[in-house]
């Protein structure tokens, strides 16, 4: 049971040149389409209770590659065998009625899974308890919030546990309470040997449940390893492109780039390397890096200065300096001039997404004369990998001495009033 | 083509159809004050108009029927069975691109959709048949023991309608003028079938076509044991019952083939 078996999977969707092109073949005419290959030759073997993570940038072929493994697309070449019943963390709280009752909906989910009546009523309290939404469960989803509707959909799809899990990136949905939970249950299956496939783009999410990762590319699998090593591939793979497509990357996580100024200068590049020199986008906490800026000049400038930002998702200002601070005003620049900058620093952040801004002028505002302001002028994501535990946007490492000994000897001076009651 | 494991699949969901059925019952009263009452209140409205309409104000003399009832049972007969046809018909067609979203993202056997628009239409037919028994044990035209006819020819329309309906549903997912074009046919069928008015009031031509209308011998049919009291002419339903088979191994076979295009096309 729990076994996942993926052979030559292929899937090309028809492509019809004309509209009636398909009716003509209907009707006994040659082949009137040809084929659009999304994923070609795929081929793994997940054995039951490993948790496999899959990687690639958007439109690589990891949705369509879930989907057939679901059983909701089917391949066009090569097979895939399932041991044991899969369920899917697909699109959470789809296809919930708004008038009916959290409770009518999560009965209806659980039907669709193929449960009967009677299953379904055996788990019914499980379900309401470890969605704890309280009376709400008894009231129409319409007036839920779009946590409580997760949180109901959540445990219906994993009330029963499944032989395989698929888990798409849906899971970064509902309050930090709630996503814990959630993770808590996956781990309790994977103990019970449920076998989990994983989508994801958050790198902690993936090195913390996986054991092994598949890195996708244009339909193929070009990388099956461990999380780390596949991480690491994925990084370059998406710094290689970094030149040719920054705005679409812009584009793709909905924030628009924000570009002000005369335009007397510009910043030609941007990357960030870690210690070895490689252009990263994921980077581990405490990972010493270089921010890699050069900047062009496109008329004559007498004095030149470089101001960096950064930034957490929200916008707020980590971090944020300029060369007019750090005494390293430039005089004289000549149009067409390159220069380059390294700005090298330990990543002391918290895990999170974090953006680069960018601005060149003449003095330590930008507001003076404002050369080139670039708002996310680059994006990088921070992930705990091997440091301890911990929340926030700072990574501040503590020492903690622990001592057990007050209280201990009762005959010391300071006993009674102290630190154990 | 209609393998085991396909119905066995189909078996094991009975538990989310019937729950379909239930919760599409209940979606039209919930947040309403008299609840259920109405689910009879539309069937009601029609019957009562029906009757009293044509009973009182318009009366249509039926040939060789002479009570006051006769022109309103003729016209339900028909109209309440094309009914089930129209709304078994109408909802099939589309019932592949309304559940787009359930198909991509849910695997469970497909065929369990029209299932559900079948046994939801049986379960408004039989709300509104049985206020029309009610009727017409009030007006004392109860066909008696002959009503029991109405099953067989019942079993051939509704595979008429969802065999007629999986293939159109099928092809609609392609082709989505489909349902638009079935919901104008409809139209027009209704009132090319001898529903409303007497088949002998046709001329001789449109007569021998109508003999190509597989509703037309099905809605005699039900004329025959409402109206008249009496057997249907069964052999004359041997036409629309082959009709039914064609259409049900067709659409079968179309969706056998297509299944799997169907998904991708959504």
């Amino acid at each position: 049971m729990g076994h996942l078996r993926i052979r030559n999977i292929g899937k090309a969707y028809k492509h019809y040149g004309r509209k009636w092109g398909r009716l003509a073949e209907w009707l006994g005419s040659g082949p009137r389409h040809d084929l659009r290959w999304v994923l070609r030759n795929v081929s793994f073997d997940v054995s039951p209770g490993e948790a496999m993570g899959i990687v690639g940038v958007n439109g690589a072929g990891k949705s369509t590659l879930l989907k057939i493994v679901t059983g909701t697309t089917k391949p066009s070449t090569g097979t895939v065998e399932t041991g044991g019943r899969i369920s899917a963390l697909l699109e959470l709280g789809m296809g919930f009625h708004p008038d009916f009752t959290g409770r009518q909906n999560a009965f209806m989910a659980a039907q669709l899974q193929g449960f009967t009546a009677a299953e379904v009523e055996a788990r019914i309290g499980e379900i309401e308890a470890f969605a704890e939404i309280g009376d709400y469960f008894d009231r129409p989803v319409r007036i839920y919030s779009s946590g409580m509707q997760v949180r109901v959909a959540f445990s219906v799809a994993t009330a029963f546990r499944p032989d395989i899990l698929v888990v798409d990136e849906a899971l970064a949905v509902g309050d930090a309470y709630f996503q814990h939970k959630c993770f808590q249950r996956i781990r309790e299956f994977q103990e019970e040997r449920t076998t989990l496939l994983i989508v994801s783009h958050d790198p902690s999410a993936i090195q913390s449940l996986c054991s092994r990762a598949v890195l996708l590319d244009d339909g193929m699998v070009i990388r099956d390893g461990n999380p780390e090593e596949v991480m690491d591939f994925y990084n370059a793979l998406i710094a290689d492109r970094e030149n040719s497509t920054v705005a679409l990357r812009q584009l793709e996580n909905g924030k628009i780039q924000t570009v002000s100024g005369t335009g007397a200068a510009c910043v030609s590049s941007i990357t960030l390397r870690n210690g070895k020199g490689e252009p990263v986008e994921y980077v581990n906490v405490g990972e010493p890096v270089t921010l890699d800026i050069e900047v062009t000049a496109r008329k004559d400038l007498p004095v030149f200065v470089l101001g960096y930002m950064i930034k957490d998702r929200l916008g707020q200002t980590m971090y944020g300096t300029n060369t007019w601070h750090t005494k390293q005003v430039l005089r004289d620049v000549r149009a067409n001039d390159s220069i380059r900058y390294r700005i090298s620093f330990p990543m002391n952040l918290g895990p999170g997404s974090y953006s680069v801004s960018t601005a060149l002028t003449d003095a330590d505002t930008h507001l003076a004369n404002n050369y080139e302001w670039r708002d996310l002028a680059l994006i990088f994501h921070v992930a705990n990998a091997d440091r301890n535990y911990f929340i926030g946007s700072n990574w501040i490492e503590p020492r903690i001495e622990v001592d057990r000994s007050c209280g201990s000897s009762p005959g010391s001076g300071t006993s009674g009033t102290g630190c154990c009651y | 083509m209609i393998s085991l494991g396909m119905l066995r699949d189909v078996w094991k969901f009975r538990d989310f159809m019937w729950g379909a059925v239930k919760r599409e019952f209940q979606a039209r009263w919930t947040g309403t004050q008299l609840g259920a009452f109405w689910v009879v209140a539309q069937p009601l409205a029609t019957i009562l108009i029906f009757t009293l309409i044509f009973s009182r104000l318009i009366n249509p003399s039926l040939p060789g029927h002479s009570s006051r009832f006769a022109y309103s049972i003729y016209l339900c007969s028909g109209v309440l069975t094309w009914n089930l046809f129209a709304e078994m018909l109408g909802r099939s067609v589309s019932i592949f691109v309304e559940n787009a979203n359930l198909l991509k993202k849910i695997r469970f056997p497909k065929l369990c959709l029209p299932i559900i628009v079948l046994t939801s239409s049986i379960l408004n037919f039989a709300v509104i048949l049985s206020l029309f028994l009610l009727f017409l044990v009030l007006v004392s035209a109860f066909p008696g023991v002959v009503v029991l006819a109405a099953l067989p020819v019942l079993l051939i329309q509704a595979g008429f309608a969802i065999g007629l309906g999986i293939l159109l549903a099928t092809v609609n997912v392609f082709y989505r003028d489909i349902q638009q074009i079935v919901q104008i046919v409809l139209q027009f069928w209704f009132w090319l079938t001898p529903i409303v008015y007497a088949v002998n009031q046709l001329p001789g031509t449109a007569r021998d076509l109508m003999s190509w209308n597989p509703m037309w011998r099905l809605v005699q049919a039900y004329q025959d044991i409402f109206l008249g009291h009496r057997l249907p002419e069964w052999s004359a339903l041997g036409y629309p019952a082959l009709l039914a088979l064609f259409f049900l191994g067709l659409g079968m076979f179309a969706y056998h083939r297509l299944q799997g295009e169907i998904v991708d096309e959504l």
